[in-house]
């Protein structure tokens, strides 16, 4: 059973619908990449994951979005435990505005993350025994480092810790976004057109990133550039104006595509 | 995990109680004046309150007319006084006028805006109504200098920086595309805000002049302090008048002893609610549909 | 061609002229203020109550009205943030439908616009239906009525041009309305809340007709709410009224505290959100 799975899900803008009966599993521990032309849904099915969609008015959603088995669009389903289980990157990477270590520290905050799960976090992360000092701060101070490391922007910040996030480059920003997410504990990470906003070594760091978490993270992204998918993706979703078109192993859908829009999109032909 | 939920329906219910608080605020305001007001609605016609000019508490007699006229009277002053003035001041300021001199003059505006009104009146008894004293004796019409202009020139000084903030907004919303594809063509600046800017403002330029005069119909103590205050409608610029704030304000004290003169007021406070709520509320709506359209 | 260019140079000169006039109007307020104000004000005039005889000319200053206005104003900005705040979050859509949140906001326009004298009478009417006098107390509710919308509306302003996105951030880590409403929206709007609560103590320091009939006037510095409090407004207002010179001189010397009181107020309000806007995200 996959952790994140879609059964015959359509979802509409108040009479614009943008996504029809959709089915896919999604694979675990894998990158899953969402293509498409822009306009087709990609995005629309990403925040449907986690729910944000609930965010926009006049949404109507059908069909199921199964995490764990456990229907997200169920009146009971907990949103919030939910969302904690799907970190999120944004197109923007959108600092909170606050410092860079309370941007990472937020989550465990909200989430009143006790102590020895702090400590057994850090642990998991290092890979071994870490000597935590039994202070609260102290254990904080090192979650934070520890993912501030794992998202590749430790040795950039680590003598400005406490200055203000928004004054980090937009590419440091991007990975900040990416610790922050982390830093929740989440099952999977869901990414909207991650790179778009970055220059293109910003955008390298993160597709590297990517690559080293999905040993341990079930990853969806979302992106309008073919070649970035080529590079990344271990599954492929083709969407064409709200329907599902293809998916499969990425080397199936970009090589030996079975639908002719799917070939005519990945060869160029349509954009 | 149970305390977080509590503290978000907690909180989810207390804002929403807010907003339902504010919003029953404003009408129990306007019912609780009606309800003042109503044993003269119920005694007198509304056509004989609003246009009679007999005034005589005392004797039960409540003619409204010579202070509507008042007011109507220094806002229209005020108006015709103010509006090219400070039109053609926001016109230069948006088209005209370098970058960071825009951005100073709107701050001198903004802070002239929060000055109370008082101090706007203290400067009119010691410079406006002295004016207009000497005014009146240059052309033959002896005056105190209380009277319906120096009242007119205040307001119009008051309400300079709300037109001008306003109609300022309204001409930067323009995109500067439109500027430049009509100066593309070979016109002059001033043929390009004729036919481009103005047209395109027009709304907003109401909604500013709108909401200046919302401003000057229910100022209260600048006027008063320069108006003369005499119940009898005025029959120049250089005679006193009495507009309807200042009448309740004036009478506040004594409105308990007569018998429905505070009907009375608290009718004149609920007709001042209504218009000046209703012009800004217009006024409002107007500005909310231009910023949603991008420029009107 | 050059009949246009004529237009257009009458018509510069026009609005240079328009612009011109208005700053010196403007000016003049300020400069008539402080020429007026300053001889008069001295030391004893701050920090002295009205003495004997003070109306006639002798001894006392203005510090019951200057104490007097502090207190309602600040009362009044503490009552109006605490209503303020609340609705300026309950505008956003996570907490309303936008159809109520639109009503709610034209409701909130015609308080704005409607005049102070007007909550003055109402504030007296209510008052006397409850047997209140003119009062500290009173004063503070009325000044709060006009206050708040004010409040609510610049601190709206603010919150509406958060971005979604940021929201959408703070959601997708699966937090509540309320914590992602404090821990992003109450950071990212700080600065213009803090303007916003300036913006509308200056307004209500200044007021006089709201409080002309509700918090009365009185010599004395009130010691407890329910006793009637002077104002610097009224202080002004009815010493300009007398013919007494002496008197009047103590008008022009009430206004300039009046408008330094409220210069400061919109300075500090300036540098404070600076200072708070180092977090802001753009």
């Amino acid at each position: 059973m996959p952790h994140i799975s879609l059964k015959n899900l359509s979802i509409a803008y108040g009479h614009h619908r943008v996504l029809q009966d959709v089915t896919v599993n999604i694979p675990d521990k894998q990158i899953t990449v969402i293509i498409g032309p822009s306009g087709c849904g990609k995005t629309t099915l990403l925040k449907s994951l986690n729910r944000l969609l609930d965010l926009n008015e006049d949404v109507k959603v059908t069909g199921d979005v199964l995490i764990d088995g456990v229907n997200t669009y169920d009146g009971n389903a907990d949103i919030l435990a939910l969302r904690k289980k799907m970190g999120f990157l944004s197109q923007r990477p959108y600092p909170l505005p606050m410092s860079i270590y309370e941007n990472i520290a937020f989550g465990p905050k909200v989430h009143r993350m006790s102590k020895d799960r702090i400590v057994q976090q850090i642990n998991d992360l290092e890979g071994r025994m870490v000597q935590v000092p039994s202070k609260k701060n102290g254990q904080m101070d090192i979650l934070v480092e520890s993912y501030l490391r794992l998202a590749g922007l430790w040795e950039e910040v680590k003598d400005r810790l406490h200055t203000p996030a928004s004054r980090l480059s937009i590419g440091q920003q991007q990975r900040l976004a990416l610790a922050r997410a982390l830093a929740v504990e989440p099952e999977a990470i869901l990414a909207d057109e991650p790179t778009s906003a970055l220059d293109p070594l910003s955008a390298q760091l993160i597709e590297k990133q990517f690559k080293f978490l999905k040993k341990n993270y079930t990853i969806v992204v979302v992106t309008h550039i073919l070649r970035q998918a080529r590079r990344i993706a271990d599954y492929v979703i083709f969407l064409y104006l709200g329907e599902l078109v293809e998916h499969g192993p990425a080397e199936k859908v970009f090589d030996n595509p079975s639908d002719e829009r799917t070939r005519a999109y990945v060869s160029g032909e349509i954009s | 995990m149970d305390l977080r939920k509590f503290k978000d329906t907690f909180s989810t219910l207390s804002i929403r109680l807010s907003l339902v608080f504010v919003n029953t605020l404003a009408f129990v305001i306007a019912i609780i004046l009606y309800i003042k007001a109503k044993p003269i609605l119920v005694k007198v016609s509304l056509s004989h309150l609003l246009f009679s000019t007999s005034w005589h508490p005392i004797r039960g007699d409540f003619g409204f007319f010579p202070f509507i006229i008042g007011t109507l009277g220094v806002t229209a002053i005020a108006m015709i006084l103010a509006v090219p003035v400070c039109l053609l001041s926001a016109i230069y300021l948006s088209e005209y006028a370098h970058k960071r001199f825009r951005a100073f003059v709107r701050l001198v505006v903004d802070i002239l805006a929060g000055i109370p009104s008082v101090i706007y009146g203290l400067c009119g008894v010691i410079a406006i109504v002295p004016l207009v004293r000497f005014l009146g004796q240059a052309i033959g019409s002896p005056t105190t200098g209380y009277s319906l202009l120096a009242g007119g020139i205040i307001l119009a000084i008051m309400v300079a920086p709300v037109i001008i903030s306003v109609a300022l907004e309204v001409f930067r919303t323009i995109p500067q595309a439109a500027r430049e594809n009509s100066l593309a063509l070979g016109i002059t600046t001033w043929e390009m805000i004729k036919h481009v800017i103005l047209r395109s403002s027009l709304h907003g330029i109401i909604a500013a002049i709108v909401l200046g005069f919302a401003r000057a119909f229910g100022e209260t103590i600048a006027v008063l302090m320069v108006v003369g205050n005499v119940a009898k409608i005025p029959d120049s610029f250089f005679a006193p008048a009495y507009p309807l704030p200042a009448l309740i304000a004036n009478n506040y004290g004594e409105m308990m002893s007569i018998p429905l003169y505070d009907s009375a007021l608290m009718f004149s406070a609920l007709l001042l609610m209504l218009v000046v709520g209703g012009f800004s509320l217009a006024a409002h709506i107007i500005l909310l549909r231009i910023e949603r359209r991008g420029y009107a | 061609m050059r009949a246009r260019r004529i237009e257009e140079t009458i018509f510069k000169g026009l609005m240079l002229a328009s612009l011109v006039l208005v700053l010196i109007m403007l000016a003049g307020i300020i400069v008539i203020t402080v020429y007026k104000g300053a001889p008069a004000l001295t030391l004893s005039m701050l920090v002295e109550t009205p003495k004997g005889g003070y109306y006639l000319g002798k001894e006392g200053g203005i510090a019951n009205a200057i104490v007097g206005s502090l207190l309602l104003a600040l009362g009044a900005s503490f009552c109006s943030i605490l209503i303020a705040i609340p609705v300026a979050f309950g505008l956003q859509k996570e907490y309303t439908s936008w159809r109520y949140a639109g009503f709610t906001k034209l409701v909130l326009d015609v308080l704005w616009g409607t005049p102070s004298i007007v909550y003055g009478a109402f504030g007296f009417v209510v008052m006397v239906y409850f047997g209140l006098r003119a009062s500290l107390l009173g004063g503070i509710i009325v000044l709060t009525l006009l206050m708040l919308p004010i409040m609510v509306r610049s601190m709206e302003e603010i919150i509406r041009t958060i971005p979604l996105e940021l929201k959408e951030i703070s959601y997708a880590m699966g937090t509540t309305k309320i914590e992602t409403t404090l821990a992003v929206v109450l950071r990212q709007a700080l600065p213009g809340i803090v303007t916003a609560v300036l913006l509308a103590f200056g307004r209500g320091i200044g007021d006089a007709a709201s409080i002309l009939f509700t918090a009365g006037y009185t010599d004395f510095i009130p010691r407890s709410i329910f006793d009637p409090v002077a104002s610097l407004p009224l202080a002004v207002f009815f010493q300009i009224g007398t013919p007494i010179p002496e008197v009047q001189e103590r008008a022009y010397a009430s206004a300039l505290v009046l408008l330094l009181i409220v210069l400061c107020v919109s300075l500090i309000s300036r540098i404070l959100s600076h200072r708070f806007s180092k977090n802001i995200v753009r």
